[in-house]
């Protein structure tokens, strides 16, 4: 019994500590890319037929994303792309719409406030806090060093 | 090209994001964050907007383009509003990720059932 239990902890151990990080990273690459690739024609889309520029196309090319990611996560297959991908369908901003789609779709059974509500950004909220505040503590300190040197 | 240089950078981007998970450990929830204050901190020196003009949507897409676009709003409305704008200017130019990631929730939950 116990042999067993060793030999478990080391299998483990042994898979958790030597993730196959190349190939993970190849998969994160390529998805990733494929992603912003999509996220570029539709920037060209927007630019194209609609009045949007360079700066401003970001927008609604994001709005669209999590739309897709809306219907992906909705469906089921979100996750399964993910298992593949790991950081290739988490860094996009659609990892960040499917983190608020799911936890929204997955609490949705204890109720549309305390369910929904209460737990939309319970992955997604640390991103919008850290970007937030040291987003105010860059701003801040820039904003503070050009005053004094005029 | 953008299209080749966007899929390069925005694959790069998410090596690093796998490469912080896989290396040291990090969950989803700290990968991201960190790359948020990292796109926050490339953005208030003002090398993020020459990534987006190489990169296109490979800068854009990436969640390090929020960190970007907070600290672009605030600045931007500091500019003109002196202090007080870097609180109210925060999400001047990124409003559109939140609010559709809130729309979306809501009309996913309102439609999808959760699986298993």
């Amino acid at each position: 019994m116990v042999q067993t239990q060793n030999s478990y902890k080391n299998l483990v151990t042994k898979k958790t500590d030597n993730p196959p990080i190349l190939l993970n990273c190849m998969k994160a690459f390529v998805v990733g890319g494929f992603i912003c690739v999509i996220g570029q024609a539709l920037s060209y889309f927007y630019m194209y037929f609609f009045d949007f520029t360079e700066k401003t196309v970001g927008n609604p090319t994001v709005a669209t994303l999590i739309f897709f990611t809306m219907l992906l996560t909705g469906f089921g297959f979100y996750d399964r792309i993910a298992q593949f991908a790991g950081a290739g369908t988490a860094v996009p901003v659609t990892g960040f719409g499917n983190a608020v789609i799911s936890a929204a779709i997955e609490h949705r059974t204890e109720g549309y406030v305390q369910g929904v509500g209460g737990n939309m950004f319970k992955l997604a909220g640390s991103v919008i806090l850290f970007g937030v505040f040291s987003a105010f503590v860059l701003a801040l300190i820039k904003t503070i060093l050009n005053l004094w040197g005029n | 090209m953008v299209f080749l240089s966007a899929f390069i950078i925005g694959g790069l981007i998410c090596v690093i994001g796998q490469l912080l998970m896989d290396i040291y450990k990090f969950t989803p929830g700290h990968t991201l964050s960190i790359l948020v204050v990292a796109g926050a901190v490339l953005g208030s020196i003002g090398w993020y907007d020459a990534l987006i003009d190489f990169a296109g949507a490979g800068a854009t897409v990436p969640i390090t383009s929020f960190g970007n676009a907070l600290v672009n709003g605030a600045l931007n409305e500091a500019d003109q509003h002196g202090l007080i704008g870097v609180v109210t200017g925060m999400f001047e130019v990124t409003s559109s990720g939140i609010s559709a990631a809130i729309i979306f929730g809501m009309i996913g939950a309102l439609i999808f059932k959760a699986k298993g």
